[in-house]
């Protein structure tokens, strides 16, 4: 099921209304559709959350985006141009974070930045010892900037990836699993900055596997399972196509069930003392009344809106095992 | 921009012990004749070594002629090898790319280093060779291999020309090695093939029933850099070589190229 799209400002060009928008996106490793007809949509200014299981094509769709893989077939436009031809404009107002961070284990903190700021076709020279500097500072990493790469923790190491993705002013974020391996504080502190960059007007794109970060944090998501986009659109709308379920904690199961099943109600399952329900649009208070009414002994009464995990695992199945 | 390439390249602990390696062997070479009492006949070990007691400014090109089969290609082979693989291998290559750094850009950047380093190589030799030979050895006017005198200065300044010429012959197997490093993402691997080849080529030229193909070879004119010792100097074989060179420079770099611009970057 695809919701559809998202509140779109009404003077918004069709160049200007997404900051990633990619057309029957696919490709084939050895004849394997890894990513298969993807259309998706990230709305500028969002704060987008990209999820899926393991292998299920997130990292390869994101290579894409950036032109270091090759579509098989499909398009990508990023920031309103087209990828990968559009490369050199587009890139530098995208901060990266994929597969981890990368640098190079025997120059410092602070020199690895300097360096993959002066890579570029735009060195900015005269700013770049302050734009570290701040990066550094906005991570929390100043004290270590000038200990070799190689001695940084795995925590350390994820915090100098985003110092990387922060070294400029930035419109665009993909941050594939930023979180990973960091402690508390940091994790927090990751979503702060990225609520503050968002506040800025930038686009993030979020790759996460911790989905009440994701809920936290994302305005949108999309889902993606095989390679294929299962759901996309603004978070509420994504938990809308997942049932609210009501629990009643009851002696008499039996005529409680029965009068559920009278209101309407699908999926009904009895366990032990409690019997549950899917709503399909009748309200909870209506159920609550109908069971007392019907002199059902309530103990409690439960229902509960569900969450951004019961969509995920509706869409994406309970299975454990990578899917291949 | 490509200096900070360099700058990436020379503040490597392992560039830096190539190179310490690389200026070892000349002092070697001249302690060893210094010390063993007995000095060598003419004719005696690699070119160059008989002229060695005379005067000291000749442990440069005794260095040159004795790095030049093992060594030197080595060292190239490690930095070559590693230029684009290495990138990929530690993952710095997808944050250089969405930097973005253009694919062609990387790619003559990463060869003009290449280039930088054959010459930087050679000429460590060439003075650490120099250094050691003033030291143990007296210096003076250098007689050619013609027979003719050229003063210290001008002797100093073909030993020079002998280096570069040296480096010259490296960038074949330099923009091989390049090659290579765009097929794979594991650096040790292109590095052992590089010197793989340089070793192969070598091999090939020992075998007289393939003297046919000799003068194709990347290293068959590797030695001839002492023609730059004659008096006048004899061009022909210098020039055939740094040609021959130049086309493997042409074939294996338009190669990288074509491998590396449209190459799926998943490391
Ligand atoms: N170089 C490759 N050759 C062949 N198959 C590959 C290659 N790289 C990735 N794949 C396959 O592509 C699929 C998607 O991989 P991808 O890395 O995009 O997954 P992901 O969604 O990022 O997973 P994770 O959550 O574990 O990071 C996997 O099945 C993987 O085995
Ligand atoms: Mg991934």
């Amino acid at each position: 099921m695809q919701t559809d799209p998202m509140n779109l400002a009404p003077d918004a060009t069709a160049d200007d209304t997404f900051a990633i928008e990619t057309t029957g996106l696919t490709k084939r490793f050895a004849g394997t559709a890894v990513v298969d007809d993807l259309n998706l949509r990230v709305p500028r200014g969002s704060v987008f959350g990209f999820l899926g299981p393991n292998g299920s094509g997130k990292t390869t769709t994101i290579r894409m985006l950036l032109g270091l893989v090759n579509p098989s077939s499909g398009s990508v436009r990023l920031l309103g141009r087209s990828m990968p031809g559009a490369a050199n404009k587009v890139l530098p107002n995208v901060g990266t974070l994929v597969e981890g961070p990368a640098f190079y284990p025997w120059l410092s903190g602070r020199r690895n930045l300097i360096r993959i700021d002066a890579a570029g076709s735009d060195p900015q020279r005269a700013t770049r010892a302050d734009r570290v500097a701040a990066a550094l500072a906005h991570v929390g990493l100043s004290a270590a900037a000038e200990k070799r790469y190689r001695a940084y923790s795995l925590g350390m190491r994820q915090r100098l990836g985003l110092a990387a993705a922060l070294l400029r002013p930035r419109s665009l974020l993909v941050l594939d699993e930023p979180t990973n391996g960091m402690d508390p504080q940091g994790t927090r502190e990751i979503r702060n900055l990225i609520r503050a960059v968002a506040a800025d007007g930038a686009t993030v794109l979020l790759c996460s596997h911790l989905l009440n970060e994701v809920e936290q944090v994302c305005t949108h998501a999309a889902i993606i399972t095989l390679g294929r986009l299962v759901a996309q659109g603004p978070l509420e709308s994504l938990r809308e196509t997942t049932t609210t379920r009501v629990t009643v904690e009851t002696d008499d199961t039996e005529r409680a069930a029965a009068v559920l099943g009278r209101l309407g109600l699908m999926q009904i399952a009895v366990t032990g003392t409690l019997v549950s329900a899917a709503l399909d649009s009748q309200r909870p208070e209506d159920c609550c009344k109908a069971l007392v009414l019907a002199d059902v002994g309530v103990r409690s009464f439960v229902s509960r809106r569900p969450s951004l995990e019961d969509t995920y695992v509706e869409l994406t199945g309970e299975g454990f095992d990578v899917a291949r | 921009m490509w200096r900070a390439e360099l700058a990436l390249l020379f503040r490597r602990t392992r560039t830096q012990a190539l190179l310490g390696v690389l200026a070892l062997v000349p002092i070697v070479v001249a302690s060893a004749v210094r010390f063993s009492g007995s000095g060598p006949q003419p004719g005696e070990g690699p070119q160059f070594l008989d002229q060695l007691t005379h005067n000291g400014v000749f442990a440069a090109l005794v260095g040159l002629t004795v790095t030049l089969p093992f060594f030197l290609p080595l060292a190239v082979a490690v930095v070559a090898g590693d230029a684009i693989a290495g990138e990929a291998n530690l993952g710095t290559l997808r944050y250089l790319l969405t930097r973005p750094y253009g694919r062609t850009r990387l790619l003559v950047h990463k060869g003009a280093v290449l280039v930088a380093f054959c010459v930087i190589a050679t000429c460590v030799v060439a003075i650490a060779g120099i250094i050691a030979g003033a030291i143990l050895f007296p210096i003076g006017p250098v007689t050619t291999l013609s027979g003719t005198t050229l003063s210290l200065t001008a002797g100093t300044i073909r030993i020079f020309a002998a280096a570069a010429v040296v480096g010259g012959s490296l960038l074949g197997l330099a923009a091989i090695g390049l090659f290579i490093s765009t097929l794979t993402d594991a650096p040790v691997g292109a590095m052992a093939a590089t010197a793989g080849i340089a070793v192969l080529s070598g091999v090939l030229d020992a075998i007289p029933q393939l003297h046919a193909i000799h003068p194709w070879l990347l290293t068959h004119y590797w030695l001839t850099f002492g023609d730059l010792l004659r008096s006048p100097v004899r061009w022909t074989a210098i020039t055939k070589n740094l040609l021959l060179q130049a086309g493997y420079m042409l074939v294996f770099i338009t190669a990288a190229w074509a491998r590396f611009t449209t190459k799926d970057v998943l490391a």
